[in-house]
């Protein structure tokens, strides 16, 4: 077993707290579209508050953090394959 | 010792529980291609409403509540996977059936959602546009359900202790399975409902 794997997760305590700070960023990203004064800087912001979100539930709440590296690499497979296959769609759909 | 015990006992002496994990992991991978395909598929045809209405139909407002229910769905079922660690019956019963509920409710309201838009005029085969929202929140709400049952079926296996954690059914499978469904919903929210508005 790696070090890795012998990682402590988290006590109920620390994920309450985690909740909470995921009510907070998306209560932050419904207030962001009807900001105008952040609509130059709208579409990255939206991207980084959801990127934040995802990341800590999968840190957190799926323990990739605490878990074996293994894990991690194959969950990382598959969210950057993602990027090719976007740009395959979009190839295919004539929209590059 | 009867030779469906001696056979789980055997069983159970080979920790298979890593390999079932990482046969999980390879499969959220996939996943994520799946439904990366569905949304540049949605990013492509946004635009494409044809007669039908568009993005303007969207209730932000109730579609963040439905968010937040799934969210905090994911709080509920990381607890019911540490009471279960901790052999906690009572409490892995509480958190997986307050899981179950958090997403009962929130398929609920996608079909308050659904029916509201078909009321608008948005039907599956509308435009291009809406056979791309549908099939996409479509398919993600499939995904809670089947998530639903799942919890529902760990909640009566755990009622007479048959909750293993090394075969069948396993909280932390499937807690992994459910906080994915959470994720996917996570960019699905910003993609769909909060760069449309």
């Amino acid at each position: 077993m790696t070090q890795a794997a012998h990682r402590a997760h988290p006590t109920p305590a620390v994920y309450w707290g985690i909740a909470l700070f995921l009510g907070v960023v998306t209560a932050i990203e419904v207030a962001v579209p009807y900001i105008s004064a952040l609509d130059p800087v709208r579409v990255p912001l939206l991207i980084v508050l959801a990127a934040v979100k995802f990341g800590t539930v999968v840190s957190f709440f799926m323990h990739l953090r605490y878990d074996k590296k293994l894990y991690r690499t194959l969950f990382l497979f598959g969210v950057i394959g993602v990027i090719p296959l976007f740009l395959v769609v979009l190839a295919t759909m004539h929209a590059l | 010792m009867t030779s469906q015990a001696a056979s789980i006992e055997a069983h159970d002496h080979h920790d298979v529980r890593p390999i079932r994990k990482a046969a999980m992991w390879v499969f959220l991978g996939s996943e994520c291609m799946f439904f990366g395909s569905m949304i540049a598929t949605f990013l492509l045809y946004r635009n494409t409403t044809g007669e039908g209405p568009g993005s303007e139909i969207f209730d932000i407002p109730f579609t963040s509540a439905s968010s937040f229910v799934l969210l905090m769905s994911s709080l509920t079922m990381v607890l019911a996977h540490h009471a279960f660690e901790k052999r906690d019956a009572r409490g892995t019963r509480i958190w997986l059936s307050a899981t179950a509920l958090l997403g009962i409710t929130f398929l609920a309201g996608q079909i308050y959602e659904f029916t509201e838009f078909a009321h608008e005029g948005l039907a599956l085969s509308t435009s291009s546009f809406s056979g791309a929202f549908y099939m996409l929140t479509g398919f993600h709400g499939a995904h809670v359900a089947l998530g639903v049952v799942m919890l529902l079926a760990m909640f009566f296996l755990s009622l007479d202790g048959r909750l293993y954690e090394q075969r069948g059914l396993n909280v932390e499978l499937v807690g992994l399975y459910w906080h994915f469904v959470d994720i996917v919903w996570i960019v699905i929210f910003t993609v769909v409902y909060l760069l449309q508005v």
